[in-house]
């Protein structure tokens, strides 16, 4: 069999990326749009430690680290931009949230 | 017999480093079969001790002493009717179940009964516990959401916010222990294995470090680990007075026995890291003070005299049962349990004088294995039993006095322990 | 220790990442893609483990598994109204977003396929068992020195301290 070299990894990172696109574009419900962008996140933090596997130092790892942290502390303020939301106009999906719209 | 089981037999670092998988799948079937029948034991147990700190008997039509319970539970769980609510999400409510069992059973993977006696020692063991019983938690709120009901799910929030409130004050108290492993060769370790030498190499336990820090850590551990099982006095969210049993209330029959196997599993794997961390793992008491071969011969005498006072108290119970034809088949029962303990205790003892020398032979090496493992399970089986005792002793706690503790009791006081290690570990080295 | 069946550990776990993926992105109930979610990430944690980089799996699993899809499952099961899985699932733009997902997808595969010559075949084997110290150097610093992150770690301190400020000042109901 093929030997597994960093290219399959950043096959499937690229996967991971095209389907949380897909999701953040697509989907209604704004729960799902954020779990998209997690998806978006983890792919990338794929990228960084298959890429720091093949130059050999730990770079990557840290900075993937790094990417973790952000992706909580944005999970976080979504969550609660979206209750703050939910509690005005008691709807979740993305179509319905049109206050600003002229 | 194969070169592949042979060439395990008599070494000294686990399967996983060794590569050995035919071993490593024998360590996770003995765990298997051992966790299973200690979660049996641990529910006699806690029916008698209950009730014996009640004043009142407990199970005792059963087998002598109520010893079969266990096994008509389970058989009985097992014939019950399977019910699953009319509106309920059917792939989610069979999931929930197994993902906290798969959580509970993981961790046993890196749990240390002795030097070379871990399925596999990782070098961030302590990490990889700590976030596979986070993923517990995932399984109780998903159970809670699937049963479509009011009370599930009101106490699954509640079980898993308290999980998550404790889990940090958890966290923090383990990290000012793995401080201390680095104390005495300036780099410390994450895996399971290294934390006991280094407590060997300090010849100290952690909870005797820096005294009372190591106390005070062990005491945040000991208090957040019941919080984390959702043991009394934090049992609100599944006590059955409170909110009808909780998230496990839709739950009939083997699902919810899947429920109790895993909670009882979880408290004995948490058991198992405070023993690690703070208790000196395997180690028998006084490794490196009492170095002598004599007091190695004693101390491995224990597990053989354990046995042997259990097998003297089923026997005094045999003794003392009514010598009336009515109890004569749970007489017979007991004399062959009591027999049994007495068999085993001795087998124990001839290891324990056989092997008295510490060379390389098969009894030896039996004795030392036997020792490592006795000395571990003695004291996850105390915490057991305090486990036992904090249910029948306290009344439970409010769930926003359970809070209140989580966030602002334990959390300042993990964060004040491990700042105040870390600058008398730099003062001190 | 040589490593075992890597390429079929590989695929599988690559195919389950990609299959939940699809997964969570397509399911009509919002918890079943949460659990997917999961299922996802957890994957991704066994990748991270096959490139051997034990600390970002167990930051992984405990930050990702653990923490963040709590708090989605929470927020699921507190915003979650029952009409919610009997709507439409995409919204009214979706061929246009499903375009743009396909124009993403051609420039990989076109930048996969000029740049395939310019990935080696070579796999420095990482040492596995001083990763947690060696990162440790890198974001605290050797004795001595800082770190080359530590002022970049201490920063996203404080970014969490704003989150943790920000999502409770908004859910509090007056402020």
């Amino acid at each position: 069999m093929v030997p597994i070299t960093t290219f399959h990894y950043l096959v499937v990172a690229a996967a991971l990326f095209v389907l949380g696109v897909i999701g953040v574009l697509t989907r209604r419900n704004v729960v799902i749009v954020l779990m998209s962008i997690e998806l978006i996140l983890n792919a990338v933090n794929l990228n960084l430690v298959a890429f720091s596997r093949m130059w050999g130092n730990l770079h990557g790892q840290v900075f993937s680290i790094f990417v973790t942290v952000d992706a909580a502390a944005e999970a976080a303020v979504g969550l609660g931009i979206l209750i703050a939301f939910f509690r005005n106009k008691e709807t979740i999906n993305v179509d319905e949230i049109d206050l600003l719209k002229w | 017999m194969p070169s592949f089981i042979m060439s395990y037999l008599g070494s000294t670092v686990t399967p996983g480093e060794a590569g050995n998988q035919f071993w490593a799948l024998m360590y996770v079937l003995i765990i298997f079969a051992g966790v299973s029948v200690a979660v049996m034991a641990m529910n006699w147990l806690e029916r008698k001790a209950l009730a014996h700190f009640q004043i009142r008997l407990g199970p005792m039509r059963v087998g002598p002493h109520g010893l079969l319970q266990p096994i008509a539970d389970a058989i009985k769980l097992m014939l019950k009717e399977d019910i699953i609510p009319a509106n309920a999400d059917q792939f989610v409510f069979w999931v929930a179940p197994l993902i906290g069992l798969l959580a509970a059973f993981t961790v046993y993977t890196v749990i240390p009964f002795g030097p070379s006696q871990a399925v596999s020692d990782m070098n961030i063991g302590i990490l990889f516990m700590l976030g596979v019983s986070s993923l517990g938690v995932l399984g109780i709120v998903v159970a809670g959401w699937a049963s479509n009901s009011h009370y599930p799910l009101i106490g699954a929030l509640r079980s898993g916010a308290q999980m998550v409130s404790y889990e940090v004050a958890m966290g923090l108290a383990v990290v000012s222990a793995i401080l201390m492993t680095s104390l005495k060769t300036g780099t410390g370790t994450l895996s399971m294995i290294g934390i006991v030498q280094s407590q060997q190499q300090q010849s100290v336990w952690f909870i005797f470090k820096f005294f009372p820090l190591g106390f005070i850590a062990f005491g945040i551990f000991a208090i957040a680990m019941i919080a984390e099982t959702n043991r009394a006095p934090f049992d609100m969210a599944e006590a059955e007075s409170e909110l009808t049993a909780g998230y496990h209330t839709e739950y009939s029959g083997l699902r919810w026995s899947l429920f109790m196997l895993a909670e009882y599993a979880t408290m004995i794997a948490v058991s198992s890291i405070a023993v690690t961390l703070w208790l000196g793992g395997w180690m028998r008491p006084f490794p490196n003070l009492l170095h002598a071969p004599m007091w190695d011969f004693i101390f491995s005498l224990f597990p053989g005299l354990t046995f042997l006072c259990l097998a003297t108290i089923a026997f005094i119970g045999t003794a003392r049962m009514p010598a009336h034809s009515f109890f004569r088949i749970q007489r017979i029962g007991l004399a062959v349990f009591a027999a049994l303990l007495g068999f085993l205790a001795l087998l124990l003892l001839v290891i324990a004088v056989a092997g008295r020398s510490a060379d390389a032979s098969l009894a030896a090496r039996f004795n030392e294995g036997i020792g490592y493992v006795y000395w571990f399970v003695l004291k996850v089986a105390v915490f057991m039993y305090l486990f036992i005792w904090y249910r029948a002793t306290w009344p439970r706690y409010r769930f926003d006095q359970l809070m209140r503790i989580g966030w602002k009791v334990m959390l300042p006081i993990s964060l004040g322990v491990l700042v105040v290690t870390a600058i008398v570990g730099v003062l001190v080295s | 220790m040589a490593p075992v069946a890597t390429p079929w550990f590989f695929y599988v776990l690559a195919g389950l990442a990609v299959a939940s993926g699809v997964a969570v992105i397509t399911r009509r109930n919002a918890v079943h893609s949460a659990l997917a979610l999961i299922v996802t990430l957890l994957s991704v944690a066994g990748l991270y483990l096959m490139l051997y980089a034990p600390f970002v799996f167990a930051v992984q699993l405990f930050v990702y598994a653990g923490g963040i899809m709590l708090l989605f499952l929470f927020v699921i099961m507190l915003v979650n109204i029952e009409r919610s899985s009997k709507e439409r699932r995409f919204n009214r733009m979706w061929p246009a977003g499903l375009v743009a997902a396909c124009a993403l997808m051609a420039l990989f595969i076109s930048a996969f396929v000029k740049g395939r010559t310019l990935f080696p075949d070579r796999m420095i084997l990482l040492p596995e068992s001083s990763n947690t110290q060696q990162i440790a150097g890198l974001l605290y610093g050797e004795p001595g020195r800082i770190g080359q992150y530590t002022f970049a770690f201490e920063i996203a301190s404080l970014l969490l301290l704003v989150a943790i400020l920000g999502a409770v000042i908004m859910t509090k109901k007056k402020i």
